[in-house]
């Protein structure tokens, strides 16, 4: 199935959780921040919300900014 | 307050309850490299640093340092921005998604911008935000004007602090109107602190003399010529501002008055 990440198209596993999103793109372990369809997906929840076909899915961090 | 020959003592700032040794805050923009950044902000002493909050990059090099990985929550208080949003709805969201990522801090910086020319704040749409952003329990400093109406009412809905500009963002022109920012310092009931615009060490020295609590920036060190040095200076330029400020100058006059004694001149 078809999600959207961070603005682009991305294809995954049917039942994905938001745990192996992350763990899948390589960003285990960094400080980020998570929304599914413009609401906040709090990490202590990753491991048990599931992704849906067509989710808008954003992935954030820190950067340089004043 | 009493008299005393050496540098003022406990002259802390309180931002959101918490005490701060220095009255600097700098953003973490334009720099170089990370090496850059953790050097220059080393120099200007500051504790607390801005950050603004953007997409992971997917698919590019998982080991490239992050900016938290230098500039460590442990050691610094980070104030996420809301740089580039222009509405009260991205500012609102991009505040959630910061506190989410700073496991729960909730002191933010907010800023709703009106024009990419200018970068004037969007008075209307930070009005809301702000109130928005109070009522879901943040703690608010906020970009604003320098127009003294619209403190008071930032103060009012809620905010933590208030920060007028001295000059548009990255302009460098420094404090363009002192008389206003004059009248918010006299007016406020919270820390006020000037929020962009200083160029150079004098500009930051200006504000302090006016009396604000604090100033923050960030191009007028990242864009120097050698960012680290313009962080000591800035450092610099806080500190002898604020105490310029606590000693309280002379009176301007227009013409001169003698520094030495007329009486006992033999001549």
């Amino acid at each position: 199935m078809n999600i959207q990440l961070n603005g682009e198209s991305k294809n995954i596993d049917d039942g994905l959780t938001a745990e192996q999103l992350v763990v899948q793109l390589g960003l285990a372990g960094k400080r980020l921040a998570m929304e599914i369809n413009m609401e906040i997906v709090p990490r202590s929840t990753y491991e048990t919300v599931v992704l849906k076909p067509n989710d808008k899915v954003e992935i954030v961090r820190a950067i340089g900014g004043g | 307050m009493s008299q005393s020959n050496t540098p003022v003592k406990n002259d802390n700032i309180f931002i959101a309850g918490k005490s701060y040794n220095s009255r600097l805050l700098v953003g973490t923009g334009k720099y170089k490299d990370l090496e850059e950044t953790k050097l220059a902000i080393e120099a200007s002493g500051a504790e607390i640093v801005t950050v603004a909050i953007r997409r992971t990059n997917i698919g590019q090099n998982p080991k490239e340092p992050n900016l938290l990985d230098v500039i460590s929550p442990g050691k610094y208080t980070i104030l996420p921005n809301t740089a580039h949003c222009y509405t009260a709805e991205d500012a609102v969201r991009t505040c959630r998604l910061a506190r989410e990522l700073l496991e729960g801090e909730d002191l933010v910086k907010l800023e709703v911008l009106g024009d990419e020319k200018t970068l004037y704040p969007d008075i209307t749409a930070t009005l809301e935000a702000a109130e928005t952003l109070v009522n879901d329990g943040f703690k608010v400093m906020v970009y604003t004007s320098d127009d003294p109406i619209i403190a008071k009412r930032l103060e009012e809905i809620g905010c933590i602090a208030v920060m007028p500009l001295a000059a548009p963002i990255g302009s460098g022109l420094g404090v363009r109107n002192p008389y206003n920012i004059l009248t918010i310092i006299e007016e406020a009931n919270v820390p006020i602190l000037v929020d962009a615009g200083v160029g150079t060490a004098s500009d930051a020295a200006i504000a302090m003399e006016l009396g604000c609590d604090g100033v923050l920036m960030n191009t007028a060190i990242a864009g120097a010529q050698n960012p680290v040095l313009m962080a000591s200076a800035m450092k610099k330029a806080i500190e002898a501002g604020r105490e310029a400020f606590l000693a309280g100058r002379i009176p301007r006059k227009r013409y001169a008055s003698a520094s030495s004694p007329v009486d006992g001149a033999f001549f």
